[in-house]
């Protein structure tokens, strides 16, 4: 089957991910790309999400080609009970590709084999959000000018956060060493840390934010959501033990630099915006390079 | 074969399925789809057993199984033997063999999978980590214990 999708961060090999990271470096030097001119993808968005939504449809007018879709499900005809395997076979007919978010975990992955045409999985509830990680994995590339052997310390919600989950997969191709920052109720769950030991990958895990912020190469922040805790007290005190801000930074390498996946509420204070080490608005931006990238290599272009 | 007497009564030409765990004799039913078949069918559950204290048994008559469909089997009574019985005779003696992946027999235990709100027959891949089965879902990526298959 030459159709490939894209809708877990593992179906993409090493190799695979290296040359979409190259592809993304010659779209940011040069972000005129008219090449998939008369295609036609669609951009189905079940929940809405306007930050993944806007920078899909950004990459996909930057080649060329067009959007149709919508940015929420309460007025398609899912609201009057079509199965999403009927969306995805008459959306099928109309279009190249299929960019797809949905609340349901699996529903992409479902969608792909349903669907005549590619599918971009753009985020299943809390599995998968494979354009996050490999933009993530440009920014970690671009800033440091390589991805072997670099030190990643991942603060704050380790147990619910996919990205973290899909960055430490994806990193485990370049021979990295984590550090897991993380309060007691929200540590790196059990089967992400047996595939780094089964991988030899070196982790240290800590639930302090100042011990290792001096021995990393990238500070991957991530949102403490209140919803995840049954007790508020707790919350409040995690909430406030996790805030990152510029006196901090005082004796960090000088290379480090922070990422989040963004929005973020507490756990960054405005005044790391103004550091040279603050790269999460750049990240954000790269995001759009690395789906153009994405997009023409699932159609064959690049 | 000695003559001692048998609790359920001797099959001329089929299949018995012994060793399965008593609680999971329905579900064994189920997952071999043997609802609604005209073959004759006797049940014992809460046998006693030598090795496993109360037991199940299913024999049916005139009814021969593929192994694919024995191995689905594997999941609730991984222990469970088969005898494939021509003239009263056992001509062929099975073990179970734990399948790979599993169509469309048990549920995610992901009250968000894809598989628990559209109408998605279910795939899991199989992970054996000493006696513990535990189910790997296609579709969500999680992972549904032994204790919660069914």
């Amino acid at each position: 089957m030459s159709r490939k999708s894209l809708i877990s961060i593992r179906d993409f090999s090493k190799e695979e991910i290296l040359h979409v990271l190259e592809t993304a470096r010659e779209f940011e030097q040069n972000k005129v790309q008219n090449f998939l001119e008369g295609k036609v993808i669609a951009s189905l968005f079940f929940e809405p999400s306007t930050r993944t939504r806007l920078s899909f449809e950004t990459a996909i007018n930057r080649l060329g080609a067009k959007v149709i879709g919508f940015s929420d499900a309460s007025n398609t005809s899912q609201s009057k009970g079509e199965t999403l395997k009927d969306t995805i076979k008459m959306v099928s007919n109309y279009v190249d590709m299929i960019v797809m978010r949905h609340p349901l975990e699996g529903s992409s992955r479902y969608a792909s084999e349903v669907a005549s045409v590619p599918v971009v999985n753009a985020g299943d509830g809390a599995n998968q959000h494979p354009s996050q990680t490999l933009l993530d994995l440009y920014s970690i590339l671009q800033t440091q000018g390589k991805l072997e052997g670099l030190t990643i310390n991942m603060v704050g919600d380790l147990k619910y956060g996919r990205t973290t989950h899909s960055l430490l997969q994806a990193m485990s191709h370049f021979n990295p060493r984590f550090i897991f920052t993380a309060p007691d109720e929200l540590k790196m769950p059990k089967e992400y840390k047996d595939f780094l030991d089964s991988r030899g990958i070196e982790y240290i895990e800590t639930d302090s934010l100042n011990e290792h912020l001096n021995d990393c190469d990238i500070l991957y922040m991530t949102r403490v959501q209140q919803e995840r805790f049954t007790d508020l007290m707790e919350y409040e005190r995690v909430k406030d033990v996790y805030t990152l801000n510029a006196s901090m930074l005082g004796e960090v390498r000088s290379n480090m630099k922070i990422l989040h996946p963004l929005p973020r509420v507490t756990e960054i204070a405005q005044d790391v915006d103004d550091t040279p080490y603050a790269y999460y608005f750049k990240q954000a931006e790269n995001g759009l390079y690395v789906r153009m990238a994405i997009i023409s290599y699932l159609l064959g272009y690049r | 074969m000695t003559r001692k007497e048998l609790v359920v009564s001797a099959l001329e030409n089929g299949t018995v399925l012994d060793h399965i765990p008593a609680e999971n004799v329905y579900k064994a039913l189920d997952i071999l789809d043997l609802k609604g078949i005209g073959n004759q069918i006797t049940i014992g559950i809460n046998l006693t057993s030598k090795f496993f204290g109360k037991k199940g048994i299913i024999k049916i008559e005139d009814k021969f199984f593929k192994d694919e469909e024995l191995n689905k089997l594997a999941l609730i009574a991984p222990k469970a033997t088969v005898n494939v019985i021509r003239d009263f005779k056992v001509v062929e003696k099975k073990k179970l063999v734990m399948p790979e992946e599993i169509h469309g027999i048990a549920k995610c235990r992901n009250p968000k999978c894809v598989t628990n709100h559209q109408p998605i027959s279910t795939w899991f891949k199989t992970i054996e980590e000493g006696n513990e089965i535990s189910l790997l879902c296609h579709y969500c990526e999680k992972i549904t214990d032994s204790k919660h298959i069914f």
